[in-house]
């Protein structure tokens, strides 16, 4: 009896897990393997990079990866899950970016560590984005149609265009902060005493900003903007959503409130991707308003459609690709962009081939059922 | 319909490994779009590990090579090619190889290509050419501690705090400076306009010094006008603004490519003005159908100038390995090689030594060299600063004359 009975309690927690496993919902099982796969990307990077095993320019892309990755995933969620087309998410990045080097300068001016001023950057980066996502939200998501695309191409382009007139410089009195509508003001004009610190300096952006950002850093926000999307994708408020991007009308009718739901979407995709411009913009030593241009954003959307609309995993595998590609193909000098075109027409053809996906369905059985519900 | 499909995915797939196999041995060190030269930097290889200042050093060079400043980047580029060539063909023993890598003018970019050429072993860094990469990469060499000049990033924030980083071109700064005392020496009657690009640090850099310096020398600024990239095709605004104004002299601190659409749309209006420029004018004369007639007695303020009997050599040289005129930039680049040359001889370097090592060695002595260059005779302070002479030049009959 007792001999039955050990084994059984043995037993007892691998059998629950494999019913809770199995009774899983496969959208689940694919939530956890993208934290699992991320996480798991991280550890071999980490322990090649102690290794040594990473080149100067694999460990350079690291960062950037990073930015890149919680862009598209938050993009997707706009794009993807709410089905509106955003073609200005650059411009939430450069809003996160540009406000998080003048928090990151400002605190650095008072002496804060760096650790307290990259979380600051990214944070106050989120904060700034997330208002200007309700500024432009507001107005135009109660319309239907493609009216968001339009309005929010032509904020990415104002955004570029408000960086390249501001005139942002910190000293012991604080902010000192002057837009230059006429193009007349000079940085003299802002009054800094001698210890100030020059931030933003109109259309020659922000220079000598100490580099902050790490890797590390970069894995958490990558993780937050997973937790954080994924959640709310498989929340009530997530199902609300899909129902208005599935049909609108039904959604209307069985009392969803599109207009809350549809900002509650694109602010949140907004505040991740001013996450993201805070940490970007602590990577580089200068930064400039032309960076974050529509080519840009229409950048972020290649990746973010090559890895599949509503597919979060997907979004994470293309930008790594996509972003290491051109940086892979260096070897072809001037033909460089040109083969790098060749493969993204590639890639498209490829994935929307349906030969192609049978012969994958084939050699991948297992597969089948997460790409239909991934 | 599917089978077609899948046969034209086949025929592009097939197309694209072609390129892969085609290019694929290339590592981008030689020299595809400036292949004259493979053959003298080859052959001057040989002398690798000889002598005590010398061997085969190994320069990257970073650069817009394409996209919207490609222009500039491949002049650069070129120059700095033509001296690599002159130098290994001396058969010293100080010889250069030139890796170059692209930037597409963009900061993030920049920094990757800089990782790129430290993977394959660089020395010594020339660029980036444009401001924005180049305050980026500046600092990624300070913390690397690598050896680097700019043919033409000139911005201060490029060579602030680094003791690494030097210029070969003006501070901007200097550049609005010097056009500012210059207009109100010479040209005390004139009525100032200025159209600058506030989208360019470049331009806005220049700008902001010569308004300070102007303004308090007296002078007055009549009408100022901003575009920016987006809207450098159409300057009838700026133009009529500043016809309305008054002026009969604009200050343009801006590259040759607008400048010749203001000067094509003031003689449209029949508007008559001189155009005064910097140095990022000098190459207006080469721009592509445009009428060069209408630069007649336009102004620029620049170091270098095609039509000096002392540069005959370069612009020979040049001209006879790509065709065409060698700008500004084309002659920062020389210069740079150049710069590297001296200093390296003056340091004692040898090619074996590290980045790190070379870098040491040389700072000290870029104070006491001199380097008799195409952009005049230039000398370094410590912050990286260079001295050197300018000239307004005046534009007559197609050629640059001392005005």
């Amino acid at each position: 009896m007792k001999k039955q009975t050990k084994p059984a309690s043995v037993k007892k927690p691998d059998g629950t897990l494999k019913r809770y496993f199995k009774n899983m919902k496969t959208a689940t099982k694919v939530d956890y393997a993208t934290y699992l796969g991320v996480i798991l990307a991280f550890a071999v990077v980490m322990a090649c990079q102690s290794a040594g095993l990473l080149n100067r320019q694999v460990t350079g892309m690291l960062v950037p990866i990073c930015c890149y990755i919680c862009m598209a995933v938050s993009l997707n969620l706009t794009v993807g899950i709410l089905g509106e087309l955003s073609l200005g998410h650059a411009g939430f990045m450069s809003v996160g970016a540009f406000s998080g080097i003048v928090a990151s300068m400002s605190l650095g001016f008072t002496g804060a560590g760096d650790v307290v001023r990259l979380v600051a950057a990214i944070a106050i980066g989120a904060v700034v984005a997330a208002i200007a996502g309700v500024i432009v939200g507001v107005p135009v998501l109660r319309l239907r149609g493609d009216y968001l695309a339009i309005v929010t191409l032509a904020f990415g382009e104002i955004i570029k265009e408000l960086i390249n007139c501001l005139l942002v410089g910190f000293d012991e009195n604080g902010l000192h902060i002057r837009f230059n509508y006429d193009g007349n003001s000079v940085m003299g004009d802002l009054g800094l005493t001698e210890n100030g610190v020059e931030i933003i300096k109109g259309a020659q952006g922000a220079a000598g900003n100490e580099k902050l950002s790490t890797f590390v850093a970069g894995f958490v926000l990558v993780m937050i903007t997973l937790i954080v999307v994924l959640n709310l994708v498989r929340s009530r408020t997530g199902r609300a959503v899909m129902a208005i991007r599935d049909n609108r009308i039904a959604a209307e009718s069985v009392g969803i409130n599109v207009t809350k739901y549809k900002l509650t979407a694109f602010v949140v995709s907004a505040a991740l991707a001013g996450a993201a411009g805070g940490l970007y913009g602590l990577n580089f030593s200068s930064l400039a308003s032309t960076t974050f241009d529509f080519n840009a954003s229409i950048l972020v959307l290649v990746y973010v459609v090559l890895g599949g609309l509503g597919n979060i995993w997907g979004s994470i595998v293309a930008t790594v690709v996509l972003y290491a590609l051109p940086e892979a193909l260096r070897g072809f000098d001037d033909l460089r962009m040109l083969v790098y075109a060749i493969v993204l027409i590639l890639v498209m053809l490829a994935t929307h081939n349906e030969r192609l996906r049978a012969l994958l369905a084939k050699v991948l059985p297992r597969r089948k059922g997460a790409a239909v519900h991934g | 319909m599917k089978k077609k499909n899948f046969a034209a995915l086949f025929l592009a797939g097939a197309m694209c490994f072609g390129f892969l196999a085609g290019c694929g041995g290339d590592t981008g060190s030689a020299s595809d779009p400036v292949d004259s030269s493979q053959e003298v930097s080859d052959g001057g290889s040989q002398a690798s590990g000889s002598g005590t200042a010398g061997g085969t050093f190994q320069i990257g060079f970073i650069g817009p090579l394409t996209g919207n400043n490609a222009s500039y980047g491949t002049s650069a580029l070129q120059g700095a090619q033509i001296a690599v060539n002159e130098i290994n063909a001396l058969g010293g023993d100080i010889q250069f190889e030139i890796s170059f890598q692209d930037d597409v003018s963009d900061a993030e970019t920049a920094v990757n290509a800089y990782n790129t050429l430290m993977d394959g072993g660089m020395q010594m860094l020339i660029g980036p050419v444009t401001t924005g990469p180049a305050i980026s990469v500046a600092a990624e060499t300070y913390a690397d501690r690598v050896f680097a000049v700019t043919p033409s990033a000139s911005s201060l924030d490029v060579i602030d705090g680094k003791d690494n980083y030097f210029q070969i071109c003006f501070t901007d700064p200097n550049q609005g400076i010097s056009a500012a005392t210059y207009l109100s020496e010479t040209l005390p009657d004139a009525t100032v306009a200025v159209i600058y690009n506030n989208g360019d640090s470049y331009s806005t850099g220049i700008y902001e010094a010569f308004a300070e310096e102007y303004t308090a020398l007296g002078g007055e600024i009549v009408y100022t006008g901003t575009f920016t990239e987006d809207s450098q095709t159409d300057f009838s605004v700026q133009l009529t603004g500043a016809q309305n104004a008054g002026a009969d002299l604009i200050f343009a601190p801006i590259y040759y490519t607008p400048a010749s659409v203001i000067l094509t749309q003031g003689d449209a209006m029949g508007y008559d003005f001189t155009l005064f420029g910097c140095d990022g004018m000098d190459g207006i004369l080469g721009v592509e159908g445009f009428d060069t007639s209408l630069a007649e007695g336009m102004l620029l303020l620049t170091p270098f100038s095609a039509d000096l009997e002392e540069n005959a050599t370069f612009v020979d040289a040049y001209q006879e390995a790509y065709g065409s005129i060698p700008t500004q930039f084309a002659a920062d680049g020389y210069d740079c090689v150049y710069t590297l040359y001296t200093a390296l001889q003056q340091a004692g370097c040898t090619s074996d030594m590290t980045a790190e090592e070379i870098c040491d060695a040389v700072i000290p002595v870029m104070t006491q060299i001199q380097v008799d260059g195409m952009t005049g005779v230039l000398s370094w302070a410590a912050t990286g600063e260079v001295t050197k002479d300018f000239d307004v030049y005046v534009v007559e009959n197609g050629a640059y004359v001392v005005a």
